[in-house]
């Protein structure tokens, strides 16, 4: 890329960080770390390279077309929006602010270096902390939760049920 | 029909079958929290489908002289019929109890965490990061419906009973998750499919132990040589696919190309 489209890109960047994830609307999709790559090809064609957090996740369609959306709204118009699979997504892509504005959200970010991502069975639950009340005297309801990228907890303090974005 | 496609489109049927099966559980599951979490396996699985559909879907695009119709992952699912389905039997089996649902689910889910565990390193880029996307998400398939057999399995008379009954009716339908086809011979030499031979005793070791503390009888030499029921992956089926594709592919036949 030239310095124009180096800067382009800079800015491309900036916007993408205004568009939200439609499930967790406190999270932007560089929050997130879904957005792996920007590219400003001669001839102003963009191309914006996203990543699904899970294979079957339904908010990726939502998220290539607001995307779309943003640029267009700031006259950009030759825009390409595509998915990879590789390198895969995890947990530790997601940015500390993000993690912060999950737990304002009453969402409790993933723990760093999740364990639980291997078979044994009848492992001990991590320990979750009350994204309410700082608790770690929590215990997990349901390992799926309300979508895809997130497990059931409750906390035995406050009693209040929360979800907690799972091990990936 | 090169091998690599009928490959592609064989692992994108077992995912989309039972992804279909699962669903149907979606508002009825025997509590709220496992009714949650059939629902997102299946949404997983559907997911898994989708991107083998579209890696499929491509090669067609790049072979036009096979048909002038656009082939898309939609057409992969919706047009075509029962003969032409790859999947194993096992996914194609009746939901059954809530016990039936979570043994085959362990039966697949151990093959497809040996099996991906393989492919994601196949020679075979796109498949080789469909599998290393997935294997997270099978990971913790696998677990959870491992526990839930042995709960069920070592729990209640009656579910102990029940697990049993499932285990004696799906038994038959494992044997051809290991058993390559045709079209994945060539594919094992070139490096690009799995070599079901090394899966195989994987497969073995992990059901039987989760069978046998789960205390469901015939983890023993009477399972080993028991008679096994194939077709599937060259497509010849059990009669209950052709009703699962009557209700899954209703809307696309009766309205071509309506969307949502």
């Amino acid at each position: 890329m030239t310095k124009t489209e180096t800067i382009q890109a800079q800015s491309i960047w900036q916007l993408l960080g205004e568009v939200y994830d439609p499930e967790v609307p406190v999270l932007s999709i560089t929050d997130l770390g879904i957005v792996r790559n920007v590219e400003v090809k001669p001839g102003n064609e963009i191309m914006v390279t996203i990543t699904p957090t899970y294979t079957g996740c339904p908010a990726m369609d939502v998220i290539s077309m607001n995307i779309r959306l943003k640029l267009l709204e700031h006259g950009y118009k030759n825009i390409q929006v595509r998915s990879v699979l590789s390198p895969v997504w995890t947990t530790d892509w997601m940015s500390e602010a993000g993690k912060q504005k999950l737990k304002a959200y009453g969402i409790a970010p993933p723990n760093p270096g999740q364990q639980v991502c291997h078979p044994d069975l009848f492992q001990e639950d991590e320990s979750v902390q009350c994204p309410r009340c700082n608790s770690y005297h929590t215990v997990m309801i349901s390992r799926f939760g309300s979508t895809a990228c997130k497990a059931l907890y409750k906390c035995n303090d406050c009693q209040e049920p929360f979800d907690y974005f799972k091990c990936h | 029909m090169t091998d690599l496609f009928k490959y592609t489109v064989h692992l994108a049927d077992n995912a989309l079958i039972l992804g279909h099966r699962n669903s149907e559980w979606t508002g009825h599951g025997p509590i709220l929290e496992q009714d949650i979490a059939i629902s997102n396996i299946a949404l997983d699985l559907i997911g898994q489908a989708r991107n083998f559909y579209q890696y499929a879907a491509q090669m067609q695009e790049g072979d036009r002289s096979l048909s002038t119709d656009v082939v898309s992952e939609d057409t992969l699912a919706y047009l075509r019929d029962a003969h032409e389905f790859r999947n194993c039997l096992l996914v194609e089996q009746p939901n059954g109890d809530w016990g039936a649902t979570i043994l085959r689910q362990f039966f697949f889910s151990a093959y497809q965490f040996y099996l991906y565990g393989q492919l994601q390193h196949s020679k075979d880029e796109m498949l080789a990061s469909i599998a290393a996307k997935a294997l997270k998400e099978v990971t913790y398939h696998l677990r959870w419906s491992a526990e839930w057999v042995i709960r069920l399995g070592d729990g209640t008379e009656e579910s102990h009973n029940r697990m049993q009954h499932a285990l004696n009716d799906l038994w038959k339908f494992t044997g051809e998750l290991t058993q390559p086809a045709a079209f994945e011979t060539q594919l094992v030499k070139e490096g690009i499919s799995v070599d079901l031979a090394i899966i195989q005793p994987l497969w073995q070791e992990k059901v039987t132990a989760v069978l046998s503390e789960a205390t469901l009888a015939g983890t023993d030499a009477k399972l080993d040589k028991a008679w096994m029921q194939t077709g599937g992956k060259e497509g010849r089926h059990t009669e209950h696919l052709g009703y699962i594709l009557a209700e899954m592919q209703f809307l696309q036949r009766a309205y071509p190309g309506s969307t949502w």
